[in-house]
């Protein structure tokens, strides 16, 4: 048994780090460290960088730009990213719709969309959910009626991210309103987002944030050739993509980050005349999500360990997602905890003294509610982990 | 980075898992509980053969050199079959102390003993009213022309009855609570002066308290330096605790697997109750707690295993790794209790010893609270 990274391992992370040290612009590792809201701009700008140095689609194959990292190369490169603070890639064109392409699209729909994916020249955006179809995303009743060359696309999307950034939309659509099984009358349709008859309406959070949207279909045209895969065979496509990439979703890396910003918080807050951070009851709840934290960085080890042993693992894996978003949840809380009384303003305008960051703790706290709801609520994690690896 | 076991691990588990199988099954067991001494002879003899006796000692005093690596395959099949044998108390605890800070004579004339079984050993170390606290000693040795005089009181003294020797700690300087002035003894567990209230524990083990009243012991009777017991002391406890966090990990697999199989096959209102959501969810969160307990196992192994060079953050590793191991201890058990209703309240099942074994290891070496605390001082 060994924990410990390989010395080549351990050189790789060293020239990943220092690169992310020397190359991620300020302002936007400042804004990412305060807690800020990324600009389409801020985003593209990170995306474009990244592009340039070549690591912007590590996992994907090297003639299409990838980068030809192994399981656990990735993971470090993933890791490294969030502790040094870099803007988010935003995953629905690199990793979801990328991917997909490359699996089951044709070589038409490769050349034409991967290029353009790798320099962000589209940004994408991904249309599963519906109001009726959450958890149950086989429900989903957006409909595309093929009339000669084209689909006509009719219904609603709902949880869109940076659905307002967007201009591709790749969607699961209903095709045959008759097949036995839902998950048989499925389709795989890439929507350009300027096609006539789509509205694009901000759904605000309660931290009074706009990141999601519901996305309106009406009567819109879809070339035939945006279809991917065959025709009612979507679902093999959902199926393929929801068992892609599944060993980042612990978050490692990101929750040390904030780890480490709540122990220095926590020092530097005096509370009856001393440091938070020692005061027993605090550090105990601390201590707590730190001492979780190091078990779920094996567990995640553990995994990849028999990725790249075996090329494969286990719906075990749900379990990474279900305690990686327990302690992001938990690290907000507390982070809020700290902050106190002067966690309670909301984002006044006129007040000189206004301390942006502080205020932000709260609604990030709100915010994060959502790790455990979304990319498959973690109930729904737990029948995955029942199912299909206890048989129950 | 590597998870699996090599060729030598598997082979060792392997036959632990077969010689458990064969002669330590439940009914088994249930027997050496019962029986007067409450341990095996021949299951010892096994154990001595198979060469586990000495797997963490040196290799000039008999053993295998073997790290907690090497033991925790096998803690695991300890703990799954829920062995009563005094095998962490003899082997991982006192015996590793003694190769450790002992003398060559001490290691040299105690480790062939142990390797080859015939020494048992135990540690009395726990005082009442000291909690979980390693220096809150104070029983006492004074110094008696060449020898020692030892007098005092230790309390759950786990495995006892059975040891022929015990390492003893007791003050050579300072008060209870100080570090310096802890100084260890071997002591006979026959010696004038020593009595025993022994007592079977909660989950089917032999503890005893132990009262030392003016026993006497010979200048070789001290372990390492006059005063300079605590360090030692400190590291043995932390290796043991691994070894115990490795030994839940494979009682809480157990109660894992025996709870799924009762999902699987006991049936209410015409189905099997695992077809139960509210069921299924709890039998998945009580894996999770599992595997995290594992993982945090292997990280706390490496710490002991890593050498002395950074004790600080071997305290602080195996603190968080006994946290979590506790914290799993009481949910795994509690749920593989409520899982099985009413037939796991009996003994009949060996689900409820699993339950009990859980809940001692769950305070063994320092409680969630200690070890906070410790984890928190060391961060």
């Amino acid at each position: 048994m060994d924990l410990n990274y390989s010395a080549e391992e351990l050189a790789f992370r060293d020239e990943v780090r220092s690169w992310f040290q020397a190359n991620i612009p300020a302002d936007l590792r400042q804004k990412v460290l305060d807690y800020e809201e990324l600009g389409k701009e801020d985003l593209v700008r990170w995306h474009k960088i990244m592009a340039k140095k070549g690591w912007v689609a590590p996992a994907w194959p090297v003639e299409w730009g990838g980068t030809g990292w192994n399981a656990v190369q990735r993971y470090i490169f993933e890791e490294e990213a969030a502790l040094a603070g870099a803007p988010q890639i935003i995953p629905f064109g690199v990793t979801m719709c990328a991917q997909v392409l490359l699996r089951f699209g044709s070589d038409a729909q490769k050349k034409r969309f991967l290029p353009r994916i790798y320099h962000c020249d589209d940004f994408w955006c991904q249309g599963y959910s519906e109001p009726g179809a959450g958890s149950d995303l086989a429900s989903l009743k957006t409909r595309a009626e093929r009339r000669g060359d084209h689909y006509v696309v009719n219904g609603q999307k709902i949880w869109t991210t940076l659905g307002h950034f967007g201009d591709w939309i790749f969607c699961l659509v209903r095709t045959d309103s008759d097949a036995a099984k839902k998950q048989e009358g499925i389709s795989f349709l890439l929507i350009d987002m300027k096609t006539p008859g789509i509205t694009v309406r901000p759904l605000i959070l309660m931290d009074e944030g706009h990141e999601v949207n519901e996305v309106f279909f009406d009567d819109v045209k879809v070339p035939v050739e945006n279809l991917v895969f065959e025709e009612n065979k979507g679902w093999t496509v959902a199926k393929y993509l929801l068992g892609h990439e599944r060993l980042n979703t612990g978050r490692i890396g990101g929750s040390k980050l904030e780890l480490a910003k709540l122990r220095a918080m926590a020092a530097a807050t005096i509370v009856n005349g001393r440091p938070l951070i020692e005061d027993t009851r605090f550090a105990d709840r601390v201590a707590r999500v730190e001492i979780e934290l190091m078990a779920l960085e094996i567990t995640n080890m553990r995994f990849l360990d028999e990725m790249r042993r075996t090329g494969n693992i286990g719906p075990e894996v749900s379990m990474l997602k279900i305690r990686g978003t327990e302690i992001q949840q938990a690290l907000t809380e507390l982070t809020m905890q700290v902050a106190g009384p002067r966690a309670v303003p909301f984002k006044p305008v006129h007040y000189d003294g206004f301390d942006a960051f502080t205020a932000s703790l709260a609604a990030r706290y709100f915010n994060f509610r959502k790790t455990s709801i979304y990319a498959g609520s973690n109930e729904v994690q737990r029948n995955i982990i029942a199912k299909m690896a206890l048989g129950l | 980075m590597d998870f699996t076991l090599n060729e030598e691990q598997k082979q060792l588990a392997d036959s632990v898992r077969r010689f458990i199988e064969k002669d330590y099954d439940f009914e088994a067991r249930k027997k050496i509980v019962a029986s007067a001494g409450g341990w095996s002879p021949s299951a010892w003899k096994t154990m001595a053969e198979l060469g586990l006796l000495g797997l963490p000692l040196s290799e000039d005093a008999g053993g295998f050199g073997g790290g907690a690596g090497d033991l925790v395959p096998v803690m695991n099949e300890i703990g799954a079959g829920l062995v009563v044998e005094p095998f962490l108390a003899t082997v991982g605890l006192a015996g590793r102390l003694v190769d450790r800070a002992g003398s060559a004579a001490q290691r040299q004339a105690l480790g062939p003993a142990i390797v080859d079984g015939s020494l048992k050993l135990a540690l009395a170390q726990t005082e009442d009213g000291a909690g979980h606290d390693l220096a809150w000693v104070a029983t006492t040795a004074r110094r008696d022309g060449a020898g020692w005089t030892i007098d005092g009181g230790k309390i759950a003294v786990l495995h006892a009855p059975t040891a022929d020797k015990l390492v003893v700690s007791a003050r050579t300087a300072g008060k209870a609570g100080d570090a310096a002035g802890l100084s260890l003894f071997l002591v006979d567990a026959n010696a004038a002066g020593v009595s025993m209230k022994t007592y079977r524990t909660q989950d089917g083990v032999r503890g005893a308290d132990v009262t030392l009243e003016g026993v006497r012991v010979g200048a070789d009777a001290l372990i390492g330096a006059e005063g300079g017991g605590f360090e030692p002391l400190e590291e043995a406890v932390d290796f043991a605790t691994v070894l115990l966090c490795a030994e839940a990990v494979g009682v809480m697999k157990f109660a894992c697997d025996t709870t799924l199989e009762y999902l699987k096959t006991r049936k209410q209102f015409g189905v099997n109750i695992g077809s139960f959501q509210a069921l299924q969810h709890r039998m998945v969160d009580m894996i999770v707690n599992t595997e995290q307990s594992r993982s945090i196992t292997y990280l706390a192994c490496s710490k002991v295993d890593g050498g002395a060079a950074n004790a600080a953050e071997r305290r602080r590793v195996v603190s968080a790794a006994k946290v979590k191991i506790a914290e799993s201890a009481r949910h795994v058990g509690q749920e593989a209790i409520q899982l099985h209703g009413g037939m796991g309240m009996t003994v009949e099942l060996k689900v409820s010893h699993a339950f009990k074994r859980l809940t001692m290891i769950r305070q063994q070496f320092g409680d969630e609270d200690f070890h906070l605390a410790r984890f928190s001082k060391a961060a």
